[in-house]
């Protein structure tokens, strides 16, 4: 039996112990004598969110088919843990064998919001690892960053020895045999990085130089040496449904958020929202084979024991062979007592009718996602939701039974106006009256309710918004005042409940993803000035961060409030998300004129992504007329 | 028909709770692909139940759960079929078919033996053993007990079937009725108080030997004989 890193007493004085002895169903052991290499995957937040994430489950399971290496998980230990490990000095250490982390070769740390930025930090600290990349020996792991926030490494590049920029499925075999040559041949922890760095995907910050202009924005950023790569293309599977998928997911023993098989459909997404990263980042949109998801489906179900399957995309409707799918699903779930959970399906008739096969009696709520309150700001967003739909479905959804409606906006988008929050208001009105008109008195089992909910807009790298100012604290909670009234104000608004978020998280978390490297300072020094879990609002200190900046020199508005010009260089440019900069500037422009842009099946709009060869551009059975060539935006883009 | 299925518990899984270790077995049932029944409604559940709770931390070589299944292979087959699925530390030992007059396995409980032994952190007086000898044979042993309800005084006494010091180990039969179970550590930590022995938190490992239920005769025999 595997003895604990932790003593029995220190297990007994903190929450949850069964987060930390491993040793969980499909958890997988070796001999740590008959590999090669060890790899610690991390995700910095507590056991429970990291364990519900697909993305780790992957290349948990990728890893571990090599023979040659071991690959273990390790969580950030929650706050108690951490300071009992801090006082008497235990060092972090992985879930499956409770070894050390330092001893490892590889750190690996999934990257998945900016607010877990400091988790980094305490994951590397606990460890014991140097935290700056600068300060590491030859007896460190190399500390890989990989993930979503990866696509703007700038603001941690100093805590990492090298970012894995898109997709883990397909370089990380080369890399590993790299390192296992590079130390069966002596070579040094920099000669590893340096030829690490010429495998694609891979970007070592310590090689690169960025200099800056008097006004603080970037004049040029390159390499140091000769032979490493300008420009860094995001890795991508062009064949997923020829690619690894896990057939054994680890299953906890306490409850996690997602505590269900997840069986994800597909990567991308059609719609170019514009202010969706996701959209961007995963172009072009590449589905799963039907039985490829089959398959998996029943061996993950029959693997794993879970009551539960989810589909996970970005947009689970856009998949084509999503009727099949589900009578498939259903027929086997109903069969195995399995339920089934489908998120982000748009609401009409096919899904209501969904819904009304895989939910019992108690009908849960519908959700839609309209993002903003006006038609003019939804053409802005480009979100292809009409008022029009929302009301059909809402209609649709009354008549089926369903009493609760939830309702997501955000507020701040650019070329936003009153009037537009005088709409989320009205939309919720007209919704709340379309169930008046649609169910008779005798039917009605009290009121209708409608949640409406508000997230503040942050704009993001890799997306048309990229040259947007964010608004300030204030300007953030002037609108949801202007919400909460306009709500107040409406005939129906004893059928409407209002939720809006905290101010102070989204101010910070828009510094970190337009931040640039002179952001690294500040959160170093954030974090020892007691600054983690920033994501868990109780933790989250607001004020300790704006100080810090102050002593940092550093102004956090140049990140935020100020509006780009077209012409900056910008801490991201020189990743290569297969979308170009000039699309991104051409959706820009529409979206100050409200155009709307068509979907990825409608029209290609020649975003770049084509060159991937693969996905939605080749699909020839979705009407897509002709591809569009870029040669001229190629052009501009080395000028980047 | 109902099947009893008996467990050990033992290493790091003895820090996972209770409910956990209830939808672990849930989870363990559907992998073995036992034809489990399921209540019927609008969320139907597999028809389990669990003889008695084991606190975070402690150690077993016999817990029990009872399951309603619609078709069975035979005990040894499911037996098998469980135990290629489980986690480290848990073990299937027997699996019995029930009688269909037995009552349930919560119900039925009415005794549990333990093997309790000291942590290093606890300093005893050398002669520990005696005073807890003398402790045992006094005829009453009024404490306060802490239920929900409130506090009330009962007979420690009792609650003890057997008290037996076993090299540096105490070996304790006690009641573990459903009104009425008692814990081990409550036992010794009442000993200390008397004794003035102060004891650090987590002061005991504690492992529970075997759960017993009481025949009409009232003889006390295992869960599954």
């Amino acid at each position: 039996m595997r003895t604990l890193a932790l003593s029995d007493e220190i297990l007994m004085q903190v929450e949850k112990p069964a987060r930390y002895i491993g040793g969980e169903i499909n958890a997988v052991m070796k001999d740590p004598e008959a590999v090669k290499v060890r790899f610690a995957m991390c995700f910095p937040d507590v056991y429970e969110i990291g364990m519900s994430h697909l993305g780790i489950q992957i290349l948990y399971g990728m890893l571990n088919s090599y023979e040659d290496v071991w690959c273990e998980r390790v969580y950030s230990p929650w706050v108690d843990l951490d300071a009992v490990m801090r006082k008497e000095q235990i060092p972090l250490f992985a879930l499956e064998s409770q070894d050390p982390i330092r001893t490892f070769d590889f750190l690996g740390i999934t990257i998945q919001y900016e607010m877990c930025y400091t988790n980094i930090l305490q994951v590397l600290d606990l460890s014991g690892i140097p935290l700056l990349a600068k300060d590491r020996t030859e007896e460190d792991p190399i500390v890989i960053g990989g993930g979503p926030c990866t696509y703007n490494p700038e603001p941690i590049c100093d805590f990492f020895d090298l970012f894995y920029i898109g997709e883990g499925e397909t370089r990380y075999r080369e890399l590993i045999s790299l390192y296992e040559d590079c130390r069966d041949r002596g070579l040094s922890r920099q000669d590893f990085l340096k030829k690490a760095a010429c495998i694609p995907g891979i970007y070592v910050p310590s090689l690169y130089e960025v200099s800056y202009h008097e006004d603080g924005t970037i004049k040029e950023m390159k390499p140091l040496e000769e032979g490493i790569p300008e420009r860094i293309l995001k890795e991508m599977v062009t064949e997923v449904s020829d690619t690894y998928y896990p057939d054994k997911p680890v299953v906890p023993f306490i409850k996690v958020t997602q505590d269900r098989v997840v069986l994800e459909i597909m990567r991308g997404c059609i719609r170019g929202c514009r202010f969706c990263q996701a959209g961007q980042l995963y172009r072009p949109v590449r589905e799963r084979d039907v039985e490829f998801l089959k398959k998996y489906a029943i061996a993950m179900l029959e693997n794993t024991g879970h009551e539960e399957i989810s589909l996970s995309s970005l947009s689970s409707s856009d998949y084509q062979k999503l009727p099949e799918l589900i009578d498939f699903l259903i027929e086997e779930c109903s069969r195995r007592k399995v339920n089934i959970s489908l998120p982000s399906l748009r609401i009409d008739a096919f899904s209501l009718d969904v819904m009304n096969k895989v939910q019992d009696v108690k009908k849960s709520s519908l959700t839609f996602a309209p993002e903003a309150g006006s038609q003019r700001l939804r053409n802005v967003i480009n979100k292809g939701l009409t008022e029009e739909v929302i009301l059909q479905g809402a209609k649709l959804a009354f008549e089926g039974g369903w009493t609760r409606v939830k309702l997501y906006f955000m507020l701040g988008i650019p070329f936003e106006t009153e009037e537009d929050i005088q709409g989320i208001a009205e939309l919720c009105n007209k919704i709340a009256a379309e169930f008046y008109d649609t169910v008779p008195k005798e039917k009605r089992n009290g009121r209708v309710q409608i949640v409406a909910s508000t997230s503040f807009f942050i704009p993001k790298p890799f997306t048309p918004f990229q040259w947007a100012p964010q608004c300030r604290k204030e300007d953030f909670l002037n609108k949801a005042y202007l919400t909460r009234t306009a709500i107040m104000s409406q005939l129906n608004q004893k059928s409407i409940k209002y939720n809006w978020h905290e101010a102070d998280a989204s101010v910070m978390e828009g510094i970190l993803a337009r931040g640039d490297r002179k952001v690294n300072q500040v959160i170093l020094k954030a974090y020892e000035k007691g600054c983690f879990y920033d994501a868990w609002g109780e933790y989250y200190k607001h004020d300790v961060w704006l100080e810090t900046f102050e002593e940092c020199g550093v102004d956090p508005d140049f990140y935020t409030v100020r509006e780009r010009s077209e012409d900056e260089i910008f801490p991201w440019d020189f990743i290569d998300c297969g979308v170009t900069k000039a699309f991104l500037l051409r959706e820009w422009k529409r979206a100050a004129e409200a155009v709307v842009t068509p979907n990825c099946r409608m029209q290609c709009q020649g975003c770049g992504a084509a060159r991937f060869g693969t996905g939605v551009c080749f699909d020839k059975h979705a009407g897509v007329t002709e591809i569009q060539t870029e040669t001229e935006e190629n052009g501009n883009e080395g000028t980047n | 028909m109902k099947v009893r299925i008996k467990f050990s518990k033992e290493g790091p899984v003895r820090f996972i709770g209770h409910l956990d270790i209830m939808r672990y077995f849930q989870k363990a049932i559907r992998r073995a692909g036992i034809d489990i029944a399921y209540s019927t409604g609008f969320s139907p559940h597999q028809i389990m139940s669990f003889a008695s709770p084991l606190s975070v931390g402690h150690e077993s070589c016999s817990e029990y759960f009872d399951v309603e299944l619609n078709s069975i292979t035979d005990t040894e087959d499911i037996k098998n079929r469980l135990n290629r699925t489980m986690a480290e530390g848990i073990q299937i030992l027997q699996v019995a078919v029930l009688d269909e007059k037995e009552g349930n396995a919560m119900a039925s409980v009415a005794a549990a033996n333990y093997l309790i032994s000291f942590r290093d952190s606890v300093s005893l007086p050398d002669d520990w053993k005696e005073k807890l000898t003398a402790f045992y044979e006094k005829d009453k042993i009024p404490v306060i007990k802490k239920t929900k309800k409130g506090e009330r005084e009962i007979d420690l006494k009792e609650t003890i079937y057997q008290l037996e010091i076993r090299e540096d180990q105490v070996y304790m039969l006690l009641d573990a009725g459903s009104g009425s179970n008692m814990k081990p550590g409550f036992v010794l930590e009442t000993f200390c108080a008397a004794e003035n022995i102060s004891l650090p938190e987590y002061p005991f490992r504690v492992r529970r030997l075997e759960t017993y239920k009481r025949t009409g005769e009232g003889k006390l025999v295992p869960l599954i004989p």
